[in-house]
């Protein structure tokens, strides 16, 4: 459905800091037009204020983010929202409007201010709405869905806003496990280039084209699934035990976790460092 | 997108608010009936026939007419307001902006008639130094509720009613003041209606500003429904679906104002219309504001016509100030709709 060519991005040296806490140590990363590229890392690594500077949330305290080689800082909102859509964890508070009426939002970058939805833009957002297997909910008011609906909304929304970059914060994080391979699949399809923020390193390296791994605000690797989710890797930055295995099926890393060491397994837990 | 349900509620709407303009202009100390109303109306300004005419076209016309030009007004700009600040809880009375206006208008008369040695009218002082003082008002109250509600980029409800509260304390303490030391007695009975929010004061030759005001803030502003729209989504949100939310709150925030300024001059501080008609309207064609901004503006018209109805009748011969009757409506639905809204804010975190 997207007309548009995919962006090509690239974040250099992007430093943020606020109220004297640094976020982001000078993170560099590229994304050539049409790749998917994953970024993981702990709680608290910098993942989403990452993202938050790519799609102009946030300015850089230093760096810069260029799409297609000009510098984002320097677009105004409406060119932006026409080459970059935005997949947001969660957007709640509507006062009520429809589902439909929420998704029709992403043409607005494409319309005059005074303009109305035409034909096109009605037809592209029950497509829209379709894809995302929000068809069935699509008159109902967006306040009163669950989160795994919002979020394929959020998804519709960004799609009709036909973007030649698409940043998505934890698109799946509400969805079961059906609409999360569904939703990730359909965002690799889509010719635009995107980057996504995931919390499930499984789902990162079927996924993606690439990862990046972030650690306290640093890039700590960056690569190919293969290449960069290692036993070690995983070991340094999140502080778990794991397996990495190619998976047969999918010729894609595949992680198992292990138990914290020593006799503590029973109580632990899978490990979540902070 | 307007839903099927929009043409029915217009429909409704202009024949409530149709039906509710005869009722003003029948009833009062005098009693007409009602076909007897519609055959002076429709024989025109010009054709004074019969006792009656005269009641009709020159006591209770007009004030219908500016009942149901600020109650459409004031409800568009709760809607808008409700928008901007993204919370059901806002009203112009509640935001301080009626307050503001007041003290503006407040000041104007004072001073002015102070110079010119005359009793205040409105009309006496330079037709539109009113309004524009009330402008002035109403845009600085806003402006400072604003600044005062949103700090580091989130606005609770909680500190954005507080600081509505506080402001409006604030300019209606400055009100007073005025009036105390620098109203002549005669002056405060007059300026006293600002306060409380009345009609009686309508006249024909003061009916054009704030009609084309409500036309022309209407139809710009449901012009701007799109990016009202926006708004619904978040400050991030609509950023990044193309809005420049700054330039867009900063025009929105003028343009409401200036309703409302132009509104309060003529009406005074009448709250609560932009409270709960927004609400109703809302739950009839849904938030898209291409829809709801008509329906909102003809809901408020025909509620201020009757609430101006009531104050009239009710206590006759005494009249009760327009505004002691939306409040008295408006207040319990405000703790109503604040009892929800907490509610919801406490499930959201």
């Amino acid at each position: 459905m997207s007309g548009r060519r995919p962006v090509e991005l690239a974040v250099e040296a992007v430093r943020y800091s606020v109220e004297g806490h640094t976020l982001l140590h000078g993170v560099d990363l590229a994304a050539r037009p049409g790749e998917t590229v994953g970024v993981v890392g702990p709680n608290g690594s910098g993942k989403t204020t990452l993202l938050r500077c790519v799609y102009g949330a946030l300015r850089p305290t230093a760096g810069r983010v260029l799409l297609d080689g000009a510098d984002a800082a320097g677009l105004g909102a409406k060119d932006r929202a026409r080459r970059v859509a935005v997949v947001p964890q969660d957007a709640a508070g509507t006062f009520g409007l429809t589902v439909r009426e929420v998704v029709a939002m992403g043409r607005s970058p494409h319309k005059r201010f005074w303009e109305q939805d035409g034909p096109d833009d009605v037809r592209r957002v029950a497509e829209a709405l379709e894809t995302v297997g929000a068809g069935d909910f699509a008159d109902r008011p967006y306040d009163g869905l669950s989160g795994g609906e919002r979020q394929r909304a959020l998804v519709a929304r960004a799609l009709v806003q036909d973007p030649g970059l698409l940043a998505l914060d934890e698109p799946t994080n509400h969805l079961d496990i059906r609409y999360q391979l569904e939703v990730l699949g359909l965002v690799r399809a889509l010719p635009a280039t995107a980057l996504l923020v995931l919390h499930d390193l499984n789902l990162a390296a079927s996924y993606c084209d690439r990862l990046y791994v972030l650690s306290g605000g640093r890039v700590a690797a960056s690569g190919t699934p293969a290449q960069v989710l290692t036993e070690e890797l995983l070991a340094e930055v999140y502080g778990v035990r794991t397996r990495v295995t190619t998976h047969p099926a999918t010729a894609a890393p595949n992680i198992v976790y292990l138990p914290p060491g020593g006799h503590r397994a029973e109580g632990g837990g899978p490990g979540r460092a902070g | 997108m307007s839903r099927p349900r929009t043409p029915t509620a217009v429909v409704l709407l202009s024949a409530a608010l149709l039906a509710s303009a005869v009722a003003g202009l029948a009833l009062g100390p005098v009693r007409i009936a009602p076909g007897q109303v519609l055959d002076i109306v429709l024989g025109g300004p010009g054709a004074r026939t019969g006792a009656f005419a005269s009641i009709v076209w020159d006591v209770r016309m007009p004030r219908v007419l500016l009942g149901a030009v600020v109650g459409a007004g004031l409800a568009v700009a709760g809607t808008v307001l409700q928008a901007l600040v993204r919370n059901q809880l806002a009203d112009p009375f509640l935001l301080g902006a009626s307050s503001g206006a007041s003290l503006g208008a407040v000041l104007v008369i004072v001073l002015g008639a102070g110079a010119a040695g005359t009793a205040g009218a409105l009309g006496g002082i330079g037709a539109l130094s009113v309004p524009a003082a009330a402008f002035a008002g109403s845009m600085g109250a806003l402006v400072a509720v604003y600044a005062m509600a949103r700090r580091g980029g989130t606005m609770t409800t909680g500190r954005l009613i507080l600081a509505g509260v506080a402001v409006q304390y604030v300019l209606s303490a400055l009100t007073s003041l005025v009036l105390v030391l620098a109203a002549h007695p005669d002056q405060i009975r007059s300026v006293l209606f600002w306060t409380l929010g009345g009609l009686g004061g309508a006249r024909w030759d003061e009916l054009a500003l704030p009609a084309t005001a409500l036309l022309v803030g209407t139809a710009l502003l449901t012009a701007l429904a799109r990016p009202l729209d926006l708004l619904l989504a978040g400050e991030e949100g609509a950023r990044t679906l193309g809005l420049d939310t700054g330039l867009f709150r900063a025009a929105v925030f003028v343009l409401t104002s200036l309703v409302i300024g132009v509104l309060v001059a003529y009406s005074g501080a009448i709250g609560f219309v932009g409270l709960m008609v927004p609400h109703a309207a809302r739950m009839a064609v849904g938030a898209g504001h291409r829809a709801l901004l008509p329906v909102a503006a003809l809901g408020g018209a025909v509620f201020l016509t009757l609430a101006d109805l009531l104050a009239r009748t009710a206590a006759a011969p005494e009249e009760i100030p327009v505004g002691v009757v939306t409040a008295l409506v408006g207040g319990p639905f405000f703790l109503w709709m604040l009892r929800r809204s907490t509610r919801v804010e406490g499930v959201a975190g």
